[in-house]
């Protein structure tokens, strides 16, 4: 018990008509990587917010003994000059600002006169990046790093406030398998220096790979504790604790019925919106047929956003040349609205910057891009028929929320991205093209989307699936396109697919042209 | 009618009611309470030609606040509505006085010109995708400039006659009365029961689609409310000249425009673009047509507000509207419109204008000295909008 470095203890958080958190325990030991996972609005966040003090002491019942004492924070301020330091999902850099600046701010190394020591900084932040294994200019511009990059910035500046506990809350949800293999590997250097770490991820994969202890919350409540070097220690079991229930199947069983061809992209390619020359999508040809979920497997930067957004309306590129197809015949797509007339719907990877209007409610969302629907002869739009639209896909979706007249902000993920799906099934589509449609969201929602993507095709609608995630691919798909580096490297049936083969072809460089 | 109570579930209790419309009605009560205490602080406030006159005076700001919401839920901003202002009184009044032609000539160019400034600034936020700040920042002192050369820097007057009574023109004695005007009575009758009418229409609509709808009570407590103060005011204005023109043209366009937000695809896109560019463009929002006819709208409603404020100094005057644009700003925020975009409502900006107006109409009552006024209207503005984000706050505390 003297190790232990953090004991929360009956944690209970009340919201206005929520019970966010009930008699949560978390017990982290000393310089152990400590995973908590739980489905999205389980109280994960919440939890970690009442740790580092934003949610200030009074405000929620229980105790929390930090390193053998009673603390009590008032704000963020309290709980970092102690060495609890939290590193969000959305990152808090400031773009314009250099990396050695960024990771001073609010903790300036000042010289005489109380001005800042530039030489002393920029050292100062060359010697934290090293420890972060981040190669680069203290001086550069944050905005010219990718986000694999900023998150090391974000832990050089927990490192410089003299981090004991590290606190990320799903570190590697925008990374690439890259950037997150590198993330891993400094946790674990951070856990031999003695910094205890406490990870909020969805991804199993990594929690296995990784944690020490995971702790599952699942509505609020703290399901258990669970110490991964026991070999029962499984996958499987954290699916359960956090579910609540066995999920023997990942993906809900299909019977294919494919139909006649509904989309085909002949010889399509994308020149770079800035830089000329450069093709992002080269020669890519592809078909999808009514009732076929067809995936688009690659890697990241291999031009899977880019194809679908160039193909929904040319929303992506210039110098766009090349063909659709749609059921045989040639069309013309210049904008998103004929895309949407033309039947195509685009579901983005990032729902809160593409997809949604945050600041409004579920109804107006769902029905935002096919108001033309709703409108009588005069253009008018019919408020109460709005309604019923948007009821009509809350119980069809199944989107768990009071009232459509909620705003879409308050929503979980996965609740968010049927929102989403609500609002393009609403235009009636033919062929939806979903990018990424599973990120982000927990175990259960996904399981939901997989079997919204099964009744789209049951009833005859035609399915692009982009994904990163293999398994994702293999599970959901009936046929399967690899992209790399902007070409078409492979097609291959689901049932010839594997991880393995798939990977090889999303790998592939140039020159291997089917 | 015999919609009674609707299911239990579908009536929320008062008070979950009442706070959660907090919000939108707060604005309302700190205007009936501003009005309230002016009426026991200078009695004479809620005499008839008060009223009147300060429908008749801050008419132009209601007309101004109106467009300038549109512009504000598109995250943009107007800056030269005032200096709009001044050209349209300018064109008006060089085609009116100096060359002699009739007033309907005189309104017809103004609009125009409105049509064409819109237009400009319309092509360079949209097209050419300078934020607006900058487009009518320039607009602003182009505009400007242009009025006072087009006025040889000196006000040109007297217009006279019709264009003169746009802006001081009423509607009296049609129907005869005593000492009070029928007419005027009879129009607010209509109004009012026009509006209790569609007010239950829409209650009926929403019982239909079993939604949550305010209890029968309050509901009818409501109209009753609308009604008694619209009759009050209607009574008092009666018993001076009757019912001025203009009241009409303000009462028409807030209700078109809050239809236009409400009702159409048209708003709907503004909200969206307000809300989420990106999320709009690819939810098919034409966002650069949309954002340049929300320009253009702005501009043919300043040079309307133009046309009613030369009409009321009967004169058009190089300095014609200076700082309007800021009192027509000031009113959309007050009236609940977010700063970033996405949010605000042509009623909250109306009534946002009309706590301005009577604010500075009950200084000007009391005689509070010329500074002191543009300072107390500065801290209003200040404290309008920390209550929203007061408010705000309050109900983001939620996970």
């Amino acid at each position: 018990m003297a190790n232990n470095i953090l004991e929360m203890r009956s944690i209970t958080k009340r919201f206005p008509g929520v019970i966010a958190l009930q008699d949560v325990t978390l017990t982290v030991q000393g310089g152990e990587i400590h995973a908590i996972c739980g489905e999205n609005g389980a109280g994960k966040s919440t939890l970690m917010q009442v740790l580092s003090g934003v949610h200030p002491h009074g405000s929620y019942e229980g105790e929390i003994v930090y390193a053998g004492q009673n603390a009590r924070f008032h704000s963020i301020n309290d709980s970092e000059r102690v060495g609890i330091v939290i590193i969000h999902q959305e990152l808090a850099l400031s773009p314009y600002l250099s990396i050695a600046e960024n990771i001073f701010l609010g903790n300036e190394r000042k010289g005489p006169f109380g001005l800042i020591d530039w030489n002393r900084a920029n050292a100062e932040a060359a010697n934290l990046m090293e420890r972060v294994g981040l190669d680069e200019n203290p001086t550069t511009q944050i905005n010219q790093l990718g986000v694999g990059k900023q998150q090391l910035v974000e832990i050089a500046k927990a490192l410089s406030k003299e981090v004991k506990l590290l606190i990320l809350d799903e570190p590697t949800a925008a990374l690439n398998d890259n950037d997150s293999e590198h993330l891993l590997a400094l946790m674990r250097q951070l856990r031999e220096q003695g910094i205890t770490c406490i990870m909020i991820s969805h991804k199993l994969g990594e929690i296995m790979e990784i944690a020490d202890t995971t702790t599952v919350i699942r509505d609020g409540r703290t399901i258990e504790t669970i110490d991964m070097r026991q070999p029962d220690a499984t996958q499987d079991r954290l699916i359960r604790d956090m579910v609540g229930r066995d999920l023997d199947n990942r993906y809900p069983p299909r019977r294919p019925a494919i139909g006649p061809e509904v989309l085909r992209i002949e010889d399509w390619t994308v020149g770079h919106p800035t830089q000329s020359g450069r093709l992002v999508v080269d020669h890519v040809s592809l078909s999808v047929r009514a009732g076929e979920v067809v995936g688009v497997a690659g890697l990241m930067g291999a031009g899977r956003t880019e194809l679908a957004m160039s193909v929904f309306g040319k929303s992506y590129g210039r110098d766009i040349t090349g063909q659709l197809y749609k059921h045989g015949q040639p069309v013309e797509i210049n904008s998103v609205s004929e895309a949407i007339d033309s039947g195509i719907a685009y579901v983005s990877e990032d729902r809160k910057r593409y997809g949604l209007n945050l600041l409004t409610d579920i109804r107006s969302n769902i029905c935002s891009a096919g108001l033309r629907r709703l409108m009588t002869a005069f253009g008018w739009i019919n408020g109460n028929e709005e309604l019923k639209v948007a009821e009509d896909y809350r119980s069809a979706l199944g989107i768990k929320t009071p009232s459509v007249l909620a705003n879409v902000g308050k929503l979980s993920g996965g609740n968010q991205q049927k929102v989403v799906l609500s609002k393009w099934l609403f235009t009636d589509p033919d062929v939806l093209i979903l990018d990424e449609p599973t990120r982000g969201i927990d175990v259960g929602a996904k399981y939901e989307i997989y079997t919204l993507i099964n009744e789209m095709v049951a009833n005859g609608k035609a399915v692009i699936v982009i994904s990163s995630e293999l398994p994702e691919i293999l599970g959901v798909c009936d046929r399967v396109y690899t992209l790399s580096f902007g070409r078409i490297t492979g097609m291959l049936p689901v049932a010839e697919a594997t991880q393995e083969n798939l990977m090889e072809l999303m790998t592939q460089e140039k020159d291997i042209r089917k | 009618m015999s919609l009674t109570s609707p299911s239990a579930s579908a009536t929320a209790p008062f008070s979950s009611y009442f706070f959660d419309n907090l919000r939108t009605n707060g604005i309302l009560m700190a205007f009936a309470a501003v009005v309230v205490a002016l009426a026991c602080i200078k009695p004479v406030f809620l005499s008839p030609s008060n009223l009147t006159n300060l429908v008749l005076q801050y008419s132009y700001v209601l007309i101004l606040a109106i467009g300038m919401l549109m512009v504000i839920v598109l995250a943009q901003i107007d800056l030269s509505v005032g200096s709009v202002i001044a050209l349209t009184g300018a064109v008006a009044a060089v085609v009116a006085i100096r060359y002699g032609q009739p007033w309907w000539v005189a309104v017809i160019c103004a609009l125009v010109v409105g049509l064409i400034v819109g237009a400009w600034q319309g092509f360079w936020v949209a097209v050419v995708g300078i934020p607006g700040f900058i487009v009518s920042l320039g607009g602003m002192l182009i505009f400007r400039g242009l009025a006072q050369l087009l006025l040889n820097y000196i006000s040109l007057s007297p217009f006279g006659g019709t264009y003169y009574n746009i802006a001081n023109g009423f509607f009296n004695g049609w129907l005869g009365g005593n000492g009070f005007d029928v007419f005027t009575l009879l129009i607010f009758a209509i109004a009012v029961v026009g509006y209790a009418f569609s007010q239950w229409r829409v209650r009926a609509g929403q019982i239909r689609y079993q939604q949550q709808v305010s209890p029968l009570p309050l509901f009818i407590g409501k109209l009753v409310a609308v009604a008694a103060v619209a009759m009050a005011f209607a009574w008092q204005i009666s018993c001076y000249r009757g019912l001025p023109f203009i009241l009409i043209l303000v009462a028409i366009l807030i209700m078109a425009y809050t239809l236009v937000m409400q009702r159409t695809g048209f708003g709907r896109h503004i909200y969206a673009i307000g809300g989420n560019l990106s999320a709009a463009r690819l939810s098919g929002v034409k966002v650069k047509q949309v954002t340049f006819w929300a320009f253009v709208n702005m501009g043919v409603l300043a040079s309307v507000a133009g046309v009613v404020y030369s009409a009321r100094m009967n004169a058009a005057q190089p300095a014609a509207g200076t700082s309007f644009e800021l009192d027509a700003i000031a009113a959309c925020f007050i009236g609940g419109a977010s700063t970033t975009g996405g949010i605000g409502r042509v009623g909250g900006a109306v009534i946002g204008g009309l706590i301005m107006a009577v604010i500075s109409n009950g200084m000007q009552l009391m005689g509070v000295s010329q500074g002191l006024q543009p300072v107390v209207k500065g801290l209003i503005l200040l404290a309008a909008v920390a209550f929203d984000l007061f408010n705000k706050r309050r109900a983001s505390t939620v996970v």
